[in-house]
């Protein structure tokens, strides 16, 4: 749960007292739970709704349309995948991944998943989880972000591509390692 | 004709809202004569899973529900 938040927030201080503040509103509520998995679900959505508050929080502060020097980054990778005509370059042609259950299934992969999620630029990152992972529809995250809805586009498909190349190189490719 | 640059902003706009009539018919002939852009939307219907499972695995769920 605070791996959890920390992806989120990246910001190790403010995960705990979330994860914290989560915990101790689960416990003071008054519900009886049929399992230790019911548990969980009820903490985790209270955990969601303290790590959307403080994403409305730090938005109020930072600017999250502005394109910083990863953004850039990443959009001149993304360019770089395609010849003058705006078709692949053969060799980076998208390749098949091969059957996903399986790949789901090795423990290794989420090691990656992580890193490759921790890899993208902080806010790319929180617009693509607050779409990905709490599940916003895309207009909620650009309201709750003050961002255009053509903006959150581009920032959701620059944090696709990105974390799609970075599967791509340390997780698809044969003997190829890091991203 | 769409590009594949082009295309591969509809398949990720098609995670988030439904293509018009038009855009799914550009993107389906699109997508029928090219084997790269099929891949990348395999690979964003692969990201949307992972997600997903990503979420169950923290969320409680110690292998996820086998119902859904």
């Amino acid at each position: 749960m605070l791996k959890f938040a920390q992806l989120q927030l990246r910001d190790a201080a403010l995960a705990e007292d979330a994860v914290q503040e989560a915990l101790v509103a689960a416990l003071a509520g008054e519900r009886s739970f049929s399992g230790r998995s019911a548990l969980k679900t009820w903490v985790f959505s209270i955990l969601r709704n303290k790590i959307v508050d403080l994403i409305r929080v730090q938005s109020r502060t930072t600017n999250v349309s502005a394109l910083g020097d990863d953004e850039a980054d990443m959009d001149a990778t993304f360019e770089a995948l395609f010849k003058d005509n705006a078709h692949w370059r053969p060799e980076v042609r998208p390749f098949g991944w091969g059957d996903p259950a399986e790949t789901l299934r090795e423990e290794r992969f989420w090691e990656v998943f992580e890193t490759c999620l921790n890899h993208l630029p902080e806010k790319t990152a929180r617009v693509f989880m607050m779409r990905e992972f709490l599940e916003f529809e895309t207009d909620e995250v650009c309201r709750e972000l003050s961002l255009t809805v053509s903006n959150c586009n581009v920032i959701l498909h620059r944090a696709r591509n990105g974390l799609r190349r970075c599967l791509e190189g340390s997780w698809f490719a044969p003997g190829v390692s890091a991203c | 004709m769409l590009t594949c640059k082009d295309a591969t902003r509809l398949m990720s706009e098609a995670q988030d809202r439904p293509l018009s009539v038009g855009e799914k018919l550009q993107l389906e002939v699109h997508l029928a004569m090219c084997r790269g852009c099929s891949n990348f939307r395999e690979q964003m219907n692969f990201l949307r899973l992972a997600c997903r499972r990503f979420m169950q695995r923290r969320n409680g769920g110690d292998d996820g529900s086998p119902s859904s």
